[in-house]
């Protein structure tokens, strides 16, 4: 897929990664790497297991601190993000092991990912009074919006810990929707899904893109799903960068293709 | 001076026996992440026994600890069966709290056998000064104290032996590495726990006879052993040493504490100045003394 | 086919989120109140009143503050009778030192000083979880009640440490029998736990369960877990708080810090679990079972002729295996099996 097809716009660079370098103790997750993530596109993360993709994102949205190096978000320079800057400016995202909050219900969950949005104090809650009724009632609205989306009214009111995981996945998508994210990191949206499931996904994630304009980092290991949906691909081995390109090139790089024959 | 020796020497050697109490604690966590906040109630559940047993039958102390311990021993592999192997894989919350129920239903179980007096228990250990120290140095430091550590420290070494140098302590050190690895490997979790819960028994019992001796076998005993939990975040929950050393740190300064600070804001503080130490403790390096730092991941 | 929701249907999401969005739960909620603010202090007699029902609803607004933190919150306490003491021995102090002032308002300063005590200590809970908390909430509790002992200033100075709670006038209408007493408890009671409902159904209380349930995912939304807990420990001690006022004013009469013990708190912890974790409803059928269980036990050991000695004993048994079972077979309590026995009761008497 190209531009055209998606009837999009990519515009400029709104993020970019310079020199990023995480370690846990002795261990080197990521080594100096640097890439960067236009407005509106679709950017793949590969890379064999223990690449350190996961630990890339969670530099991205400030769950990791990374010891050196430089992130640039939206014009404003960070040595490193923390989280709840990185909700407010934007970015939402979407975890490996499904990360629910299982005492809830689907609503609920999705409720959450608007947080952001509610300016009442708890105290105007507790009488659900004026502005705190008006807000729930609104976010509500959105909420119902991303539900229909998402294809989910009929688990509305299921407690998620009940769903199969392939909808619970579609919970976790949805609860990063609400958010209204400019940028949404997916943390291996079709893990473990079957192939009906996982055209589903695609689905959700390229509509994502395409109504909302939400830019989209993804790691994924199928690589027909990833050579199909991104614009552009990084690719990591051993926390370092060792491709960076479309999926064509990406596809016939050297490099890339040794650190995949070697670890199949 | 030689009162603050005599008073930091007590407090170190009562805290030799909150050790042993927090030792039982950091058996259970280590191996199945337990975090047994019934090991007071097992403290006096082995004291009274042994004592009704011996006072009840008429039996020598000598037989009724040995009694006792297979008691103990049973009763460990029973809450292994019917509390713990239930609840496997369970929130540690959810561990924590059926443990407080474990707490009340011994506590109401062993009373409702023994019945509920105080009871005197005499090991046969003088707590008199001994005197060769009171004539060298001046200082009262109790025989008994010091046979109690010398007790805690072959518990100790016992531990240590049964952890590092046999088949089982093998299989505990892998369980409480990897529960599923060591599954994998053919290691008999459950059999393993068992026999934690029934080991964790007998050190209950030892610090209960010491204890017990010390101050009657009663109800209390079951908030002094409430000073482990203090004594475990000090020393770290996982940490043998850990125990020992955050054992002596809450004897020596709540002794210290209760003498020296006491006066001034009306006494008592010994109940909960562990506790405040124990939480200012937290603040400053909350993995404890001895305990790994947790990373967390995602 | 009486209780169903066939042909309710919700046009708007303000009638979605109602509290009970089955018109049949609303008439039957309705009934209930009727019979607990008209019918029962018409017919019931003193004994029931201040033995049981007033018991009853104390301790159901203590468990329901300790639900928030500990069934929302995920925030294990062991330390809810101290707070429940800041609460009667601050209402005790704002009544006697300041002139004029309303009981109504002393509660609440009661409750807020309560709160401020709760947030102090669960400071801790920033950098600890689980256990730990569990320590450190012990430390709350033994420390308060030692520092309403060694103070003498807390007891007004009274020798034995013991306090006699002021008469409850409210705008000259005085509260003195255990009905009138009932009927100011039960108002209390009821306002609280609409405001507790009205939160964990909002915003805050989403907030609540994210950190319970998972507390990176929750940063990462956007939650301030910091603010989150400390708004969990101030909102359940502030409940704890008011219930301990509530306990001394309306309940003891006269009060020592004493009553205020670990066991108090573990008796409500009990409450809270055998309830249900997490449900508003589950605080107050926990707090029932735990009030009424002493009693059933006390007239089956009459009549099975064992001594009653061994009342106190059996207790703990049954507290403690009933812990373990309710963990064990419906972690979500009282309030869990009613609610499975609603659906039941929505598809009888066609089960499939």
């Amino acid at each position: 897929m190209n531009e055209q097809e998606h009837g999009r716009k990519i515009g400029d660079v709104i993020l970019k990664v310079e020199n990023i370098s995480l370690r846990f103790g002795g261990v080197k997750a990521l080594t100096d790497i640097s890439f960067d993530v236009r407005e509106h596109e679709i950017r793949a993360i590969i890379g064999p297991n223990g690449a350190g993709k996961s630990s890339m994102l969670n530099v991205l949205n400030g769950v990791y601190t990374p010891q050196e190096g430089v992130i640039t978000y939206r014009g404003q320079q960070r040595k490193d993000m923390n989280t709840h800057e990185a909700a407010e400016s934007g970015i939402a995202r979407t975890f490996q092991n499904i990360a629910l909050f299982s005492g809830m219900t689907v609503l609920d969950n999705i409720m959450t990912g608007r947080n952001l949005k509610i300016r009442s104090s708890f105290v105007e809650q507790a009488f659900w009074f004026g502005r705190a009724r008006r807000e729930e009632i609104e976010n509500r609205a959105k909420v119902e919006e991303i539900i229909d989306f998402l294809q989910l009214q009929s688990v509305r009111k299921t407690p998620v810990a009940r769903l199969p995981y392939g909808i619970k996945k579609r919970v976790e998508l949805a609860r990063a929707l609400a958010a209204e994210p400019s940028m949404l990191l997916l943390d291996e949206p079709m893990a473990g899904m079957n192939v009906e499931e996982k055209q589903d996904m695609c689905r959700f994630v390229i509509d994502t893109n395409d109504q909302f304009g939400t830019t989209i980092v993804l790691i994924e290991h199928d690589m027909g799903v990833v050579m199909d949906i991104s614009d552009r691909v990084v690719v990591l081995d051993y926390g370092k960068k060792i491709g960076d390109g479309t999926p064509n090139e990406v596809r016939n790089d050297p490099e890339v293709i040794k650190a995949y024959l070697g670890a199949h | 001076m030689q009162f603050f020796f005599e008073v930091l020497i007590a407090g170190l050697l009562s805290g030799v026996m909150y050790a042993l109490v927090a030792l039982g604690f950091v058996l259970i966590f280590k191996a199945s992440g337990v975090f047994n906040f019934a090991q007071g109630a097992m403290v006096f559940f082995a004291a009274l026994t042994a004592v009704g047993l011996k006072e009840e039958f008429n039996l020598s102390l000598w037989v009724a600890i040995p009694l006792t311990m297979v008691v103990m021993i049973v009763l460990g592999f029973a809450i292994e069966r019917i509390v713990l192997r239930p609840l496997v894989n369970q929130h540690d919350i959810t561990l924590f709290m059926a443990t407080i129920g474990l707490t009340f239903f011994l506590e109401g179980l062993v009373q409702l056998i023994w019945g509920s007096t105080v009871r005197k228990l005499d090991l046969g250990i003088p707590d008199v000064p001994i005197e060769v120290v009171m004539s060298k140095t001046g200082m009262l430091v109790s025989q008994f104290d010091v046979i109690a550590a010398g007790i805690c420290a072959v518990m100790v070494a016992l531990l240590a032996i049964l952890f590092n140098k046999t088949k089982i302590g093998r299989a505990l050190r892998a369980v409480a590495d990897d529960h599923q690895a060591a599954l994998s490997v053919g290691i008999p979790l459950q059999h393993v726990w068992g026999i934690v819960w029934a080991v964790a028994g007998i050190v209950a019992l030892v610090a209960g006879l010491l204890w017990g001796s010390r101050n009657g076998v009663q109800f209390a005993l079951t908030f002094v052993a409430l000073k482990a939990l203090p004594v475990l975040i000090i020393g770290g929950f996982t940490s043998v040493p850990g125990a020992i050393v955050g054992g002596l740190i809450i004897g020596a300064s709540e002794k210290l504490a209760e003498v020296f600070i006491g006066p001034y804001v009306g006494g008592g503080i010994e109940g909960w100045f562990p506790y405040v130490l124990a939480l200012l403790f937290l603040l400053v390096r909350p993995e404890g003394l001895f305990g790994e730092k947790i990373i967390r991941r995602i | 086919m009486i209780y169903r929701e066939a042909g309710q249907f919700k046009t708007t999401y303000l009638n979605d989120s109602q509290i009970f969005p089955i018109a049949q739960d609303r008439y039957a909620v309705a009934a209930l109140l009727i019979v607990a603010f008209i019918a029962i202090p018409l017919f019931a007699s003193q004994y029931f009143f201040s033995a049981i029902l007033i018991p009853f609803l104390i301790f159901s607004l203590a468990a329901l503050g300790l639900n928030i933190l500990t069934g929302y919150a995920g925030q294990i306490s062991l330390g809810t009778a101290a707070f429940m003491a800041v609460g009667a021995f601050a209402s005790y102090n704002f009544m006697l030192r300041v002139p004029g002032m309303p009981i109504l308002v002393a509660f609440i300063l009661g409750g807020i000083c309560a709160a401020m005590v709760g947030i102090l200590f669960g400071l801790p809970s920033l950098r600890i979880r689980g256990f730990y908390l569990a320590a450190s909430t012990l430390a709350t509790q033994f420390f308060v009640v030692w520092c309403l002992t060694k103070v003498p200033w807390f007891t007004n100075y009274s020798s034995s440490g013991v306090i006699t709670a002021q008469q409850i006038n409210i705008l000259g209408i005085p509260f003195d029998t255990p009905g009138e007493k009932y009927v100011l408890v039960l108002i209390i009671v009821s306002v609280m736990a609409l405001l507790a409902k009205n939160m964990v159904r909002s915003n805050v209380g989403r907030s609540w369960m994210a950190v319970r349930d998972m507390d990176v995912a929750a940063e990462v939304i956007g939650f301030r877990i910091v603010r989150t807990k400390l708004i969990a420990f101030a909102v359940s001690s502030f409940y704890c708080g008011i219930a301990g006022a509530l306990f001394a004013f309306c309940y003891l009469g006269t009060v020592e810090p004493e009553a205020y013990n670990l066991d108090l708190s573990f008796r409500i912890l009990f409450m809270v679990i055998i309830g249900g974790l997490g449900s508003i409803l589950g605080s107050f059928l926990g707090a029932g079972f735990i009030v009424l269980l002493p009693t059933v036990l006390s007239v089956i050991v009459h009549y099975t002729g064992l001594p009653n000695s061994v009342t106190s004993n059996l207790e703990l048994m049954v507290f403690g295996a009933l812990i373990i079972f309710f963990l064990i077979v419906e972690p979500h309590g009282l309030a869990r099996l009613w609610q499975i026995a609603k659906e039941k009761l929505r598809l009888w008497p066609f089960p499939h």
